[in-house]
């Protein structure tokens, strides 16, 4: 092992955060980057410089550290999502930074994609005794669907003068929509990001007792439970080597995508079902007894399947089907019309897919069903029946994510137009016995 | 199945070094012909270690390419050559200098950084050979306009990043459709920080060019910065010569980058000298990218990777 390193290699959350426009997110991470000491005296001195800095905190504008791009910064706005890193003692942090403009919920669902937890920031001043925006719901229904932990941060308590019943009465108004989304917060924090209290240090509310934001995200346990999951391993490449040799090898290259295997593991082939064990777990560093969920590896089958890019190897509990029922977030400028095709991507296997049918979409709002929609437009959230060309592995997004996941890709424009996430298999095809299982028996 | 929960999970180095592998694989999958960007300097060094990984015991399936500006410190050549003769791999090295002789890369005069004109001549190679993937080393937490840098980044047949109109990329369902004439830009570390990068170099035991640990070099301090005096940046008139221990923490076009004073010899005592650095990387050691607050983003427009 090499010394003095061993602590570098700590754990690593993936957050998000979201929030609407002004409610304090861009300054929130500047906070949380200037705390951690993530923020080099450079780049403050490129924020104090900045032709378009907004206010004074401690002389600089924190909400510019995360203003990357010239055109965002001319209008203001955030217009991408944006990651930073940081890290401290005990876990490195990358923050997907969503922009939160309702336009732009497509962003919120990329920054969600790769996000383990979600901090959805209030401005506490500007909803006290008004309720909730429609945004707040929107953020905690997109966090819902996509199946992230949620932080409840109430910002800009200085503003309200640190008000408990202020505070208790936004956290309330959450609690209820949490209720309905069947949504539980793993906290609700008080803070002010302007003035770092409750970000990393212990804030100015006596009343509040609680752990602060970064206590909270540096013990969140991390998402290793991909480990418990089911084994998928989507096949991303066959590598051979000893070509010229009559004993010729191959593998297959990929990554677990959840779940673990070892060697002598028996596994199933998707599409065809076949059956074949694991004989070795070849990297580059020598031969692995076993892989985790995250894992990039190359295996090697006792027999020959002919597998090939867009295979997967599973566990035994593996199943396809080619109809599910969908969550659909709409994320191209070019709507969705009856008829049109779409390449489909789950893990490494592209297919042709339909929409056969909505059966409704959720309106902005409240995200209550509406049904009767024929058409899928920017950042509609819908919930809808998909039918694949060839079979696709029938994994549900809420126990394997990785493979229960699937984006729509436009063939004539290649934009990446929609992020699914399978609920139901409506048609998981019957796997026949093969013979060695016969034998088995 | 009891054992499987002993299992623990993927340490964030090993995690960062399995995605890396993963998207090295799907480029070389989705595309006919990608090329990797090899300049010899670390953060390359570290894209060519993982393609070792993700590919040996087979060859690579894409060559190397150097964009070289002829203003190069001559360790890193050597280093580049030597690295690219111990795997037996292809390097095709594109010279600006050929652009300029051509006359699509014009200077105001010869000792101009050439850091601009990479993107001319990067264009120009892959038209002529045809590249449709570009893996390079560029990292999200070296700069601002980086930060918001998809993974695989799309590029009109102008070579031009959109901002705007960036593809949305979930999970690691990368897309990778491109038309024809258009190519795609891959980043397979986008995900590490300087820190990891030596982290790794320190744990795999790479080699890199000497220029990145402690050495004695004549410089002349320019505000914050020190420059070194090099041929190409001679020292001024009543310039005030030093001789200082230095290093470098990138190695680009000689005339824009400048060393930081440092006594740090190996990647351990640089993480070290790191963790109480108070000048981001980019900030302490290019001089093009202060010029304006969107410098970056104005040369990846223009087809900078
Ligand atoms: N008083 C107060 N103002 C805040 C606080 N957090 C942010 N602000 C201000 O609210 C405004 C909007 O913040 P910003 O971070 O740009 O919001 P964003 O649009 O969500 O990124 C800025 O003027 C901030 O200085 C806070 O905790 N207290």
């Amino acid at each position: 092992m090499f010394d003095g390193l061993s602590s570098q290699d700590r754990d690593v959350l993936r957050f998000m955060t979201a929030g609407s426009v002004d409610d304090g997110k861009s300054t929130l991470i500047g906070r949380l980057l200037y705390d951690s000491k993530g923020l080099m005296r450079d780049q403050i001195a490129a924020i104090v410089r900045a032709k378009h800095a907004r206010a004074d905190v401690d002389g600089i504008d924190l909400a510019l550290v995360t203003d990357g791009l010239e055109s965002e910064r001319e209008q203001g706005i955030t217009i991408d999502v944006a990651y930073r890193y940081f890290s401290t003692p005990k876990r490195a942090f990358v923050i997907a930074d969503a922009p939160g403009h309702e336009q732009y919920t497509r962003n919120m669902v990329t920054a969600a994609s790769t996000a383990e937890v979600a901090i959805i920031l209030i401005d506490g001043s500007r909803i006290v005794g008004k309720g909730l925006k429609p945004q707040t719901r929107r953020h905690a229904a997109i966090a819902k669907l996509m199946g992230l932990d949620v932080i409840v941060a109430i910002n800009k308590m200085d503003l309200l003068d640190w008000s408990q019943a202020a505070f208790n009465e936004i956290r309330d108004g959450f609690e209820r929509i949490a209720r309905t989304l069947d949504l539980e917060p793993l906290a609700y924090i008080p803070i002010s990001a302007k003035a770092g209290d409750n970000v990393a240090r212990a804030g100015a509310a006596p009343w509040y007792k609680g752990p602060t934001l970064l206590d909270i995200l540096e013990s969140v346990p991390p998402r290793a439970a991909t480990n418990d999951a089911p084994f998928r391993f989507p096949i991303q490449r066959v590598a051979r080597w000893g070509e010229t040799d009559p004993d010729a090898r191959r593998g297959y290259a990929g990554r677990v995508e959840s779940g673990s295997v070892r060697v002598g593991d028996d596994v199933i082939a998707a599409p065809s079902l076949l059956p074949a064990t694991v004989r070795e777990i070849r990297s580059f560093d020598g031969p692995l007894e076993s892989a985790v969920a995250g894992q990039s590896v190359t295996l090697v089958l006792d027999r020959d399947l002919d597998l090939a890019r867009g295979d997967a190897l599973g566990s035994n509990d593996l199943e396809i089907a080619r109809t599910f029922t969908a969550d659909l977030c709409w994320l191209d400028t070019a709507s969705w019309q009856k008829g049109r095709r779409y390449h489909l991507r789950q893990g490494t296997r592209s297919t042709l897919a339909t929409i056969e049918e909505i059966h409704f979409v959720r309106e902005v709002t409240e995200l209550a069903a509406v049904s009767g929609a024929t058409a899928l437009a920017l950042n509609d959230i819908a919930s809808v029946r998909v039918k694949a060309q060839t079979p696709l592995l029938a994994d549900l997004f809420d126990i394997s994510p990785a493979t229960g996941a699937f984006v729509l890709i436009d063939p004539v424009t290649h934009q990446t137009a929609a992020a699914g996430m399978i609920r139901d298999a409506l048609d998981v095809l019957p796997r026949q016995p093969t013979p060695d299982e016969n034998f088995e028996i | 199945m009891t054992a499987v929960a002993q299992l623990t999970a993927l340490s964030h180095l090993n995690r960062l070094e399995s995605e890396a592998i993963h998207i090295l694989r799907e480029v070389a999958a989705e595309f006919d012909r990608p090329a990797l960007l090899f300049s010899g300097g670390k953060d390359s060094a570290v894209l060519l270690r993982l393609a070792e990984k993700a590919f040996r015991p087979e060859p690579l399936p894409f060559p190397l390419l150097h964009v070289d500006t002829g203003h190069n410190f001559p360790e890193v050549i050597a280093f580049r050559d030597a690295r690219v003769a111990e795997l037996g791999e292809k390097l095709i090295v594109a010279h600006v200098e050929e652009s300029i002789a051509r006359g699509t890369v014009r200077l105001r005069k010869a000792t101009d950084s050439r850091n601009g004109a990479q993107a001319v001549t990067l264009l120009e190679a892959i038209a002529e050979h045809q590249f449709d993937a570009l893996i390079g080393g560029a990292r999200r937490d070296e700069e601002k306009a980086r930060a918001k840098e998809r993974i695989f980044s799309h590029r009109d047949e102008f070579g031009q990043w959109n901002p705007k109109l960036q593809r949305p990329e979930l999970w690691s369902l990368y897309n990778a459709k491109i038309h024809p004439g258009e190519n795609m830009r891959v980043f397979p570390i986008s995900n590490w920080t300087e820190r990891d990068i030596w982290t790794y170099i320190a744990r795999e035991k790479m080699s890199l060019p000497s220029l990145y640990y402690a050495h004695d070099r004549d410089i002349v301090r320019r505000g914050e910065l020190l420059m070194p005096v090099t041929d190409l940046t001679p020292a001024g008139e009543g310039d005030h010569v030093e001789r200082v221990s230095v290093r470098f923490r990138t190695v680009g076009d000689i005339t824009c980058t400048a060393p930081v004073a440092s006594v740090a010899r190996n990647p351990v005592e640089i993480i070290a000298e790191t963790e109480f650095a108070d000048l981001s990387e980019r900030g302490a050691t290019r001089m093009d990218d202060q010029a304006s607050e969107a410098s970056m983003e104005r040369r990846k427009k223009e087809g900078y990777f």
